[in-house]
C-alpha cells in the first residue's frame, strides 16, 4: 500500500471515529473548562504552523519566494475583512503572477 | 467554501494524491482543515504516520461539536451515523445559531447546513482535482500560495484574545526553526503540545 493509500484510509477512519465518539460519549465528561480551552487552542497552534510551513519552508529548508508576496496579500484582505474565497484567491493571483513574470 | 472545495482538490492532487483519493477523502473524512493538514503534510515530505496525526489533532474539534449536537438531535443507528459524518463546523455553527426560532429550527439547520455542504465539498473536490490534472505546474498557478492563505484563513477568525496571538506567533517561529532539524510534518504536530501546555496552565 503507498503512503498515499495509508494516508487518505486511516485520516479518513479516525476523522470519523471521532465524530461518532463525540455523538455517543456523555456530554458531562468533557465540560471541563481547561479541556474545553485546549479544545479551542490546538487548532490555533496547528493552523498557524501549517501557514508558516507552507509559506517558508520547502523541503525541509527555510526558503523565502513568491508565496510569502501571495500570503502577505492574503493577510491585508484579511485586515480588510474580506471573505475567504478573496483572501485565497488574491493569494494565488498574486503568488502566480510573481511566478510567471519576474 | 467552493473555491476552498476547488482549492482541497486541487491541492490534494498536487501533492501526488490520485484524483480518486483526492474524492475518497472528501466522501470520507469530510473536514476542511484535517483534509488540507492531511495532503499538505504528506506533500511536503512528511511520513504518512505525521499527516494522519495532524489532521487528526484538527478533527478532534469535530468530536466536540458532536458532544454539543447529540442531546439535540436524539438520533440512533443509521441516522447517529449520518450526523456524525456531517458533524462539523459549518453545521454545529448554523445549527446552534438557528436555534430557538422554530421548536426545530436547530436541528433543520444542522441537516440542511451538513447535507448542502456535503454535496457541494465533494462536487467541487473532484472539479478541483480534474483541474489540477489539467493544469500541471501548480506554482503556475499560485496553489502554493493559496493553500498557506486558506490556512491562514481559517485560523485568522479564531484569534480572539492576545493569548490566542501569541501562540499563533510562537506556533510560527517554532514550525520554521524546527523544519531544519526534526522530519517533515513533526515541526506542526510538536505545536499541539504548546496549545496542550498552554491550555492547561492558565
Amino acid at each position: 500500500m503507498t503512503a498515499f493509500w495509508i494516508v487518505t484510509i486511516g485520516t479518513s477512519v479516525i476523522a470519523f471515529l471521532l465524530k461518532y465518539a463525540g455523538h455517543s460519549i456523555p456530554q458531562h465528561l468533557l465540560e471541563n473548562p481547561r479541556l474545553q480551552r485546549v479544545n479551542a487552542l490546538i487548532p490555533i497552534a496547528l493552523l498557524s504552523a501549517l501557514v508558516a510551513v507552507q509559506t517558508f519552508t520547502s523541503e525541509s529548508k527555510v526558503m523565502i519566494d513568491h508565496r510569502l508576496i501571495g500570503v502577505s496579500v492574503a493577510v491585508v484582505a484579511l485586515l480588510l475583512k474580506a471573505p475567504f474565497p478573496v483572501v485565497v484567491l488574491s493569494a494565488a493571483f498574486t503568488s502566480a503572477t510573481i511566478y510567471n513574470w519576474l | 467554501m467552493g473555491a476552498y472545495g476547488v482549492a482541497f482538490g486541487a491541492a490534494s492532487v498536487a501533492s501526488g494524491f490520485s484524483v480518486l483519493q483526492s474524492c475518497l477523502i472528501s466522501l470520507l473524512t469530510f473536514s476542511g482543515a484535517s483534509q488540507f493538514a492531511a495532503v499538505g503534510v504528506l506533500g511536503a515530505g512528511g511520513n504518512p504516520l505525521s499527516a494522519i496525526a495532524t489532521a487528526s489533532l484538527l478533527g478532534v474539534r469535530n468530536g466536540l461539536y458532536g458532544v454539543i449536537m447529540a442531546p439535540r438531535l436524539k438520533v440512533r443507528g443509521f441516522k447517529r451515523i449520518v450526523a456524525a459524518q456531517i458533524t462539523i463546523d459549518e453545521s454545529t455553527a448554523v445549527s446552534l445559531g438557528a436555534e430557538g426560532r422554530t421548536p426545530d429550527s436547530g436541528r433543520q439547520g444542522f441537516w440542511l447546513t451538513g447535507a448542502g455542504v456535503y454535496i457541494f465539498w465533494n462536487l467541487f473536490t473532484l472539479a478541483g482535482a480534474l483541474g489540477a490534472q489539467a493544469m500541471g505546474d501548480a506554482r503556475a498557478w499560485g496553489l502554493d500560495s493559496a493553500v498557506p492563505a486558506a490556512f491562514l484563513g481559517l485560523v485568522w477568525p479564531r484569534l480572539k484574545t492576545n493569548g490566542d496571538r501569541l501562540l499563533a506567533v510562537v506556533s510560527v517561529v517554532f514550525a520554521i526553526a524546527m523544519t531544519p532539524i526534526l522530519p517533515a510534518g513533526l515541526p506542526i504536530i510538536a505545536t499541539a503540545f504548546i496549545a496542550v501546555a498552554i491550555g492547561l496552565r492558565r
